[in-house]
């Protein structure tokens, strides 16, 4: 423990590099992940995050075959996002009855983009788990600048639009009536929430960083009576998740990813239990 | 003067399946009048099709003399309380002041008029100090009320109501009727209801929707007419039967 903190303390090392990157994804999934578990859209956002590795499928690819190195693998990760929080959101409004098949394929089609690019991309395989997992020997201090930036315009949208998002999460065909354009902010909603994935993907990988959106979120949802107690409950539950994940593993030897997504699901199951029980 | 609702010739349908036929009707300014039918009858669908929600297939529908995605901005909503998450963390306050999300300034923050309009509108209803309470841990009656405090804000010249006493207990149900009574003469009325007496007590007129609509002054119908409805309503075969040769 005392080795880990003094990692922590030193300048630049791996373990501060990663608990900072932790801290600043933190605060986006908090607020996206309120409105997510609250408009009860975790699956739906649990198939643009998955489809998340054709993007960097395409962009690894590209790198390797076209000498493109301007394409960074956050890059094609972000046009991933955008895009099928664009399909998907496009299902859900307007094709109703296949919305589930729809997702499911979507979900499965972009892994397995992905999986294709990476094949025949010579020398990545051994890195594979590493998207899908996340591996926190890959941070560098340009990743924590790039999702300082991308957190900075998934808080700043989310916390500006506070009100409007609440009402179309609590009643959107009212929020409708008022003039509130409810299409403009459910895409808006899902592509936050992509952009909230590709944070996280050096950190948990896309397989887990769906949970670390959820579960703060969910458990700050039992214990507060207002949508904004528990998006700050939700941001302070995900940073002590991340921090905790990462002294476990590093104290343990463990991998980080799935060290910080069983402290979030202990996190939860242990309120809802809490809850369960202590209800007269 | 224009009428506060008007439907003429509108025809709807869900695929398939013919909801609303030549459908015809007027609803004049200040007058209170209740939606009846049966299930599936399509008593939402002409709420949606008034609200603009849903859109006609043929035929013409104004409000106030507006096309329903203008005119809907002159209509209060009441939904069913229902249909809503019930764990969903809001405060009565915060839900009330929905109703004036079209008053939001630029910078996405209510302001001290909004604030006090919403307040203004829960005492209206009854719940004056009940504004922070959470939604989520009201009773069925006191969500309606915070539900119709929402339509009120809006300062509507047309209340739509989807079955306001439904999962509410009578004496709620009284309280309810006090809340309309004390609403402003000049406010149009229009609700979705199974509550006879309701009918009876509050409204002048009825429309009777189950494909087709036929408007009914209440005046004009004696007791036994109105529960022959009801009771038909109960059961579709007769309901048309009604309608069609009686």
């Amino acid at each position: 423990m005392g080795e880990f903190l003094n990692q922590l303390f030193t300048a630049g090392s791996i373990v501060q590099l990663a608990v900072l990157a932790g801290i600043i994804a933190s605060v986006s999934f908090g607020v996206v992940g309120t409105y997510v578990v609250a408009r009860r859209i975790s699956y739906i956002a649990a198939a643009i995050a998955h489809s998340v590795l054709g993007g960097i499928g395409l962009a690894v690819w590209l790198q390797h075959r076209l000498q493109w190195e301007w394409f960074h693998p956050t890059l094609g990760a972000v046009i991933a996002a955008i895009g099928s929080a664009l399909v998907i959101g496009w299902v859900s409004l307007h094709w109703k009855e296949r919305e589930d098949t729809i997702i499911s394929a979507v979900w499965s089609v972009g892994m397995s983009t992905g999986f294709l690019f990476l094949y025949f991309t010579p020398g990545f395989k051994g890195n594979l788990e590493s998207f899908l997992l996340g591996n926190i020997l890959y941070i560098s201090t340009s990743d924590v600048w790039i999702m300082l930036l991308l957190g900075a315009i998934v808080v700043g949208l989310s916390v500006f639009f506070y009100n409007p998002l609440m009402a179309v999460c609590f009643d959107d065909e009212f929020a409708q009536l008022r003039g509130v354009n409810v299409t403009a902010f459910f895409f808006m909603l899902l592509i936050v929430t992509g952009l909230s994935v590709v944070l996280l993907v050096q950190l948990a990988g896309i397989i887990l960083a769906i949970a670390l959106i959820v579960l703060p979120a969910a458990t700050g949802l039992q214990v507060t009576k207002k949508l904004w107690h528990a998006m700050v409950g939700a941001v302070g539950l995900a940073m002590l998740f991340t921090s905790g994940g990462i002294g476990l593993s590093y104290v343990r030897e463990l991998p980080a990813g799935p060290s910080i997504i069983l402290l979030a699901a202990a996190g939860y199951f242990g309120v809802l239990i809490w809850k369960k029980f202590s209800r007269p | 003067m224009a009428p506060a609702l008007k439907f003429q010739d509108v025809n709807f349908r869900y695929g398939e399946n013919c909801v609303l036929r030549d459908v015809s009707f007027e609803i004049e300014e200040g007058i209170c009048s209740c939606v009846i039918g049966p299930n599936g009858g399509g008593k939402t669908t002409l709420l949606k099709l008034a609200l603009g929600i849903l859109k006609p297939e043929t035929g013409d529908i104004r409000i106030f003399d507006h096309h329903p995605h203008i005119g809907c901005k002159l209509i209060g909503y009441v939904p069913q309380y229902m249909q809503f998450d019930p764990k969903f963390p809001v405060t009565a306050l915060e839900v009330v002041l929905m109703g004036r999300l079209d008053r939001l300034p630029w910078w996405g923050r209510f302001g001290e008029q909004d604030r006090e309009a919403a307040l203004a509108a829960l005492a209206e209803v009854g719940l004056k100090d009940c504004c922070d309470r959470p939604f989520a841990e009201m009773s069925g009656g006191q969500k309606q009320r915070v539900l119709i405090a929402r339509a009120l804000v809006t300062e509507p010249r047309l209340l739509l109501l989807d079955e306001p006493t439904a999962n509410i207990d009578l004496s709620v149900e009284e309280q309810f009727l006090e809340t309309l009574r004390s609403l402003p003469d000049k406010m149009t009325i229009m609700m979705v209801s199974h509550d006879l007496g309701l009918v009876e007590r509050l409204t002048e007129t009825v429309l009777c929707v189950n494909r087709k609509v036929h408007h009914h002054k209440v005046a004009e119908l004696d007791g036994k007419t109105l529960r022959e409805i009801y009771s038909g309503e109960l059961r579709k075969e007769h309901f048309e039967h009604h309608h069609d040769h009686g």
